[in-house]
């Protein structure tokens, strides 16, 4: 898989431009991972990368083809998206939804096979979910819920999952097994585009970063990206890197 | 993960219905044995022409249309609870059943006949529901916003029902449209049912066989675009299908309210929000209530009881202990 975004514009109707010309890449297996201030337009990014939004000018291809001319079912064949995972009211079980991930696949007048439901639970399995499976997804914890997403976004097997915020709210230890989980799929070929609040997350596990600076943003590997004075430039902290350790020792 | 083996559930699905209108066909204000039940359905020559013409052109008619009223009713609130995802989402509470029955009424007053009734119906059932969505869906979009903006859309249609009545001719339409307002199955006969009917059977036999995908409804609008399946058109589909079923039910049997909240409800406690099981469910268990309901309505006193006043007994104190049970608004 190959995304290449060159030159994104986007400004909300009738209002301020959010994006201005931001363009990357990402090849098979990579992890990417986008930065910057809250109100930067890190959503925003990931909604017009995916074609959720539409770009003002500017474009967005997957292995040479434009996403805005692909159809929903190639397009969400080759994507899968993980959204915050705000605590869910939905009373389905995991495991059902899971199985929603693959509604693109699915006849309108049936439903998921045997088959369909086994694969699902080799899934959770592999991910360590499996004893979720029939607990219902509004008693889950938040780490919990964010692993579910996460499967459910995996079992279309999609080449590239965007994420948004998948380590926001959780305790450390699941932080650390969201970004693990990320950092596994390169095995298999499947690239990784997250946004997050910690800078220490891009150093640990993505290979690129892309951050917002004021209007810009600057992209790169991620110790190029993730330097002290872009963390001031950025966020307005002045911090010290040390390793994979960022200090922040205080504001501007 | 196998999927559990359903078959005893499915079966007691398809009798519950079976069983409750086999019942209500023995009970009214004469009993009936079940045996001559039995002779009167199979068209024996023995029977008495009586109990034949009681069995077959008086209460069979009425308990077909209790059970696709029930049925639709019940589907319908089911399926606008998971569009809206909100639990309080029903005919009732969206202003679709208002404006339903503003389209009757009007129809009504103008003599347009049945398919009129029908057509009318639909149609300001539908303008009632978009005007609910576009009052109440906002960026603010809290669970309870959509129920207030029904509320006053459908207390909007409510008073333009009195204007109706304000301006019908006392001696011969009031009567009509009030007495049919207040929800009676008593008017079925064979005639309607042809009419109504279609229209039921339609919407339920779409949600039925889409309803795994109905699993979709509730999501956040990139979640369910992200799956690649056509959510607008999902959503479309369904909001005409509900719609549908609820103006049909109205412009045959009036406005009887609360099974659309009622009966969803009880199959989310049993079954959960699966819809591939809740579908069957609402569909079996709304049918049977509202034979049941309208059995008690038409033998329990000596005059038959509205039963729109029969399903608000039972419903107002249930939706109240929902409110404090799911703490939502």
């Amino acid at each position: 898989m190959i995304l290449d975004v060159n030159k994104l514009n986007y400004s909300y109707p009738h209002g301020p431009a959010v994006l201005k010309d931001i363009s990357f890449n990402l090849g098979s297996g990579e992890v990417m991972a986008v930065l910057g201030p809250n109100g930067a337009g890190k959503t925003t990014l990931l909604k017009v990368t995916m074609g959720v939004l539409k770009a003002s000018s500017g474009r967005c291809t997957i292995d040479g083809e434009d996403i805005s001319k692909l159809s929903p079912k190639k397009l969400w064949s080759k994507i899968s998206y993980v959204p915050q995972s705000k605590l869910s009211t939905s009373s389905l079980s995991c495991l059902d939804m899971i199985l929603l991930g693959l509604a693109g696949k699915i006849n309108s007048f049936s439903s998921p096979s045997a088959e369909d439901r086994k694969s699902a639970y080799e899934l959770m399995k592999e991910l360590k979910i499996e004893k979720l499976a029939e607990k219902k997804c509004d008693a889950l914890s938040g780490g919990e819920l964010q692993m579910v997403l996460i499967a459910r976004a995996l079992i279309s097997k999609p080449k590239l999952l965007i994420l948004d915020e998948p380590e926001s709210g959780l305790d450390f230890r699941n932080q650390l097994i969201v970004l693990d989980t990320m950092a596994k799929l390169k095995d298999d070929g499947i690239s990784c585009i997250f946004n997050t609040h910690y800078p220490e997350h891009a150093l640990m596990r993505a290979d690129k970063a892309l951050l917002f600076i004021d209007e810009h943003t600057v992209f790169g590997h991620t110790e190029d990206v993730i330097t002290e004075e872009n963390i001031e430039r950025s966020f307005g902290v002045r911090a010290r890197i040390e390793d994979d350790y960022i200090v922040p020792l205080s504001v501007i | 993960m196998k999927e559990k083996n359903h078959l005893l559930s499915n079966i007691i699905l398809i009798i519950l219905p079976i069983l409750t209108a086999l019942a209500a066909l023995m009970l009214g204000r004469i009993f009936i044995a079940p045996s001559e039940v039995f002779s009167a359905l199979f068209k024996d020559p023995d029977i008495k022409p009586l109990i034949l013409m009681t069995v077959t052109q008086i209460r069979l008619p009425r308990i077909l249309l209790a059970l696709l009223a029930g049925a639709g009713l019940s589907v319908a609130g089911c399926v606008f609870q998971s569009l809206f995802d909100n639990p309080l989402a029903t005919p009732d509470t969206l202003g679709v059943a208002s404006g339903a029955s503003f389209g009757a009424a009007l129809a009504l007053l103008l003599h347009l006949g049945m398919v009129g009734v029908q057509l009318t119906s639909f149609t300001f059932g539908l303008v009632a529901v978009v005007l609910t969505f576009l009052a109440g869906s906002g960026k603010s979009k809290g669970m309870s916003a959509i129920v207030l903006s029904g509320i006053m859309i459908g207390s909007l249609f409510s008073s333009l029902v009195s204007l109706i009545k304000f301006v019908a001719d006392e001696e011969s339409e009031l009567p009509a449209i009030t007495y049919w307002l207040m929800g009676s199955l008593s008017g079925a006969g064979y005639k309607n049912l042809i009419f109504g009917a279609p229209a039921i059977l339609f919407g339920l036999i779409v949600i039925y066989l889409i309803r795994w995908k109905l699993n979709l409804l509730p999501l956040r609008e990139e979640e369910a675009v992200s799956t690649g399946v056509n959510i607008k058109a999902l959503r479309v589909v369904t909001m005409l299908c509900a719609t549908l079923m609820t103006a049909s039910v109205i412009s045959m049997c009036g406005q009887v309210g609360w099974v659309g909240l009622l009966i969803p409800h009880m199959c989310r406690m049993m079954v959960g929000s699966n819809h591939k099981r809740l579908i069957p469910f609402s569909i079996s268990i709304g049918a049977a209530f509202m034979v049941a309901v309208d059995t008690v309505a038409r033998s329990a006193t000596a005059s038959e009881i509205p039963i729109s006043i029969l399903t608000a007994i039972i419903g107002a104190p249930f939706f109240i202990y929902l409110m404090r049970r799911t703490r939502l608004l």
